[in-house]
């Protein structure tokens, strides 16, 4: 933990020697909770009479000594979610600018209408919309799971994008307007620029989201990463590699996400250190929304 | 609209289990996010290094694959579980990281000047935590947490696909019976998702503006 806590003094050495001794106990307690784990998956165990090897054993594994099987995880399963996430990010990222832009409309006749699709959009489960769009539409898995995530992450990265420019100073549009810019030019080419920086960490944190949720593509038959292992790949070779299989799953999206996480932390701490100080922290795109507005908020009444 | 009318029933049906998942999942989740909380902000090394490596990891890995888990792994690894009781127990899981992160992001929000008042004019620990920070971190905490349900009412769908039958699988099932109606069938859906998530919403942004801590 970073800094002092609210709650605790600076320990002092009694405190910090009871601190080390229950350190220690419960971490010891917590490893033989997962040596428990371990152990139990690694027993064999009987079923229907058969006595089958644990879930550690050679013959569970040797599957993966297969590069075929390495090259039809990584060509189908990998570059089908990448490729999914990929073509969903660019679609979210320009809708998301111009759904900001529809929304801070000057008419109402704009903004009203966009603010209720937008809400529309937020309330319902990126699951049906992938359903929706695969029926009505009839476009074809790929499309309904990229569609359904553009929509939603371009309705969130707008909102993003809105608070990042009500956020900035007040004088960045009156100084491009009296340098004798339209309104839009001002938008685009002065205020823009700026809330795209500022947040970028939530935005990339909303990227992380939509890399998560292309696994959504499993349920409509879209053919990704946890479809090619648990249904083709655990269908193939039969129920024995169900585990394993879910294993290396599990580590790959963990990769994945795990990297773009750490690239979103990286960026904000970078993006913080120039910027006024005021820290966003990304992981949480929800919650540093909820930053950005009040400090919008705060910006926009005046203070004294 | 016909096509709606005539199966409300089902909506029903689909809907009530679409309620109950939130209702469990939601209550669990709580209980383990507070928990995760409690520990991360411990004066303890390893329940916090615990605490973290666990909200990393499941915030990490896609719901999908935590209801996979539940509905496919778990009865092979040789549990007898129903699977709207494993389901239950994989959203309640994904979602506890979440609830952890909200529960600490307003513990951490309440200034150390606070407790430092608190101790300088002689309260006691339980009566610092008690008295001065909980009822602050409370009012920071509870529309961010709000999200985080409205977010659950949203996940529940994916159990859906695990087999079992709450909202969006009726609309899935209804919307394969009548080919005919599949925009209406659906559209009735929504509705009954934004239902739960709307009024949430509301009451989120309402408390927001009303429990603001001025500072």
């Amino acid at each position: 933990m970073s800094g002092p806590s609210v709650l605790f003094d600076v320990p002092g050495p009694k405190a910090r020697r009871s601190s080390l001794i229950s350190s220690i106990v419960a971490g010891l307690l917590i490893l033989a909770g997962l040596g428990w784990i371990a152990l139990t998956l690694a027993a064999p165990r009987q079923s229907g009479g058969i006595t089958l090897p644990g879930f550690f054993d050679p013959t569970r594994w040797n599957i993966f000594a297969d590069p075929e099987v390495w090259s039809f995880i990584i060509f189908q399963g990998v570059v089908g979610t990448l490729s999914a996430a990929l073509t969903a990010s660019v679609f979210a990222l320009i809708l998301g600018v111009i759904l900001s832009l529809l929304r801070s409309a000057e008419t109402a006749w704009i903004r009203v209408p966009v603010a209720v699709v937008l809400e529309f959009v937020r309330g319902m489960p990126v699951l049906l919309m992938m359903l929706f769009i695969l029926l009505v539409l009839n476009t074809g898995a790929f499309w309904a799971v990229v569609a359904a995530l553009s929509l939603y992450n371009g309705a969130l990265i707008g909102e993003a994008l809105r608070a990042g420019l009500a956020a900035l100073p007040r004088g960045q549009r009156e100084a491009g307007l009296s340098l004798g810019m339209r309104p839009l030019q001002s938008k685009m080419l002065v205020e823009f620029p700026q809330a795209f920086r500022q947040m970028l960490p939530i935005i990339v944190a909303q990227l992380v989201v939509l890399l998560k949720d292309t696994s959504l593509g499993f349920i409509v038959g879209y053919t990704e990463l946890l479809r090619v292992d648990m249904n083709n790949l655990g269908s193939f070779y039969g129920n024995r590699y169900l585990f394993s299989l879910f294993v290396i799953t599990l580590v790959l999206y963990l990769a994945m996400n795990l990297s773009l996480s750490w690239f979103a932390r990286w960026l904000s701490k970078r993006t913080a250190s120039k910027s006024s100080g005021k820290r966003l922290d990304p992981t949480d795109p929800g919650q540093a929304m909820l930053v950005a507005q009040a400090s919008a908020a705060s910006k926009q009444t005046p203070q004294f | 609209m016909d096509a709606v009318i005539e199966n409300l029933p089902t909506y029903w049906r689909g809907f009530s289990m679409t309620l109950l998942l939130l209702g469990v999942s939601g209550l669990s989740a709580l209980v383990i996010g507070t928990i995760i909380a409690a520990m991360r902000i411990s004066p303890v090394a390893s329940l916090r290094g615990f605490a973290t490596v666990y909200t990393e990891l499941v915030r990490n890995t896609p719901l999908t694959l935590v209801l996979l888990f539940c509905a496919i792994i778990l009865p092979y690894l040789g549990s007898r579980l129903e699977y709207q009781v494993a389901a239950m127990i994989g959203l309640s899981v994904y979602t506890s990281p979440f609830v952890a992160e909200a529960l600490r992001s307003g513990i951490n929000g309440v200034p150390v000047g606070q407790a430092e008042a608190a101790r300088s004019v002689g309260l006691g620990f339980g009566q610092t935590v008690g008295m001065i920070v909980l009822p602050q971190a409370f009012r920071m905490t509870i529309p961010p947490l709000i999200n985080v349900f409205i977010a659950l009412t949203k996940n529940t769908s994916v159990a859906g696909g695990f087999f079992v039958f709450e909202l969006f699988a009726a609309g899935r099932e209804l919307a394969n019976a009548r080919g005919d109606a599949v925009i209406a069938i659906l559209l009735g859906v929504a509705t009954l998702y934004l239902l739960i998530t709307v009024p949430l919403g509301v009451i989120a942004g309402q408390l927001e503006r009303k429990w603001v801590v001025q500072r």
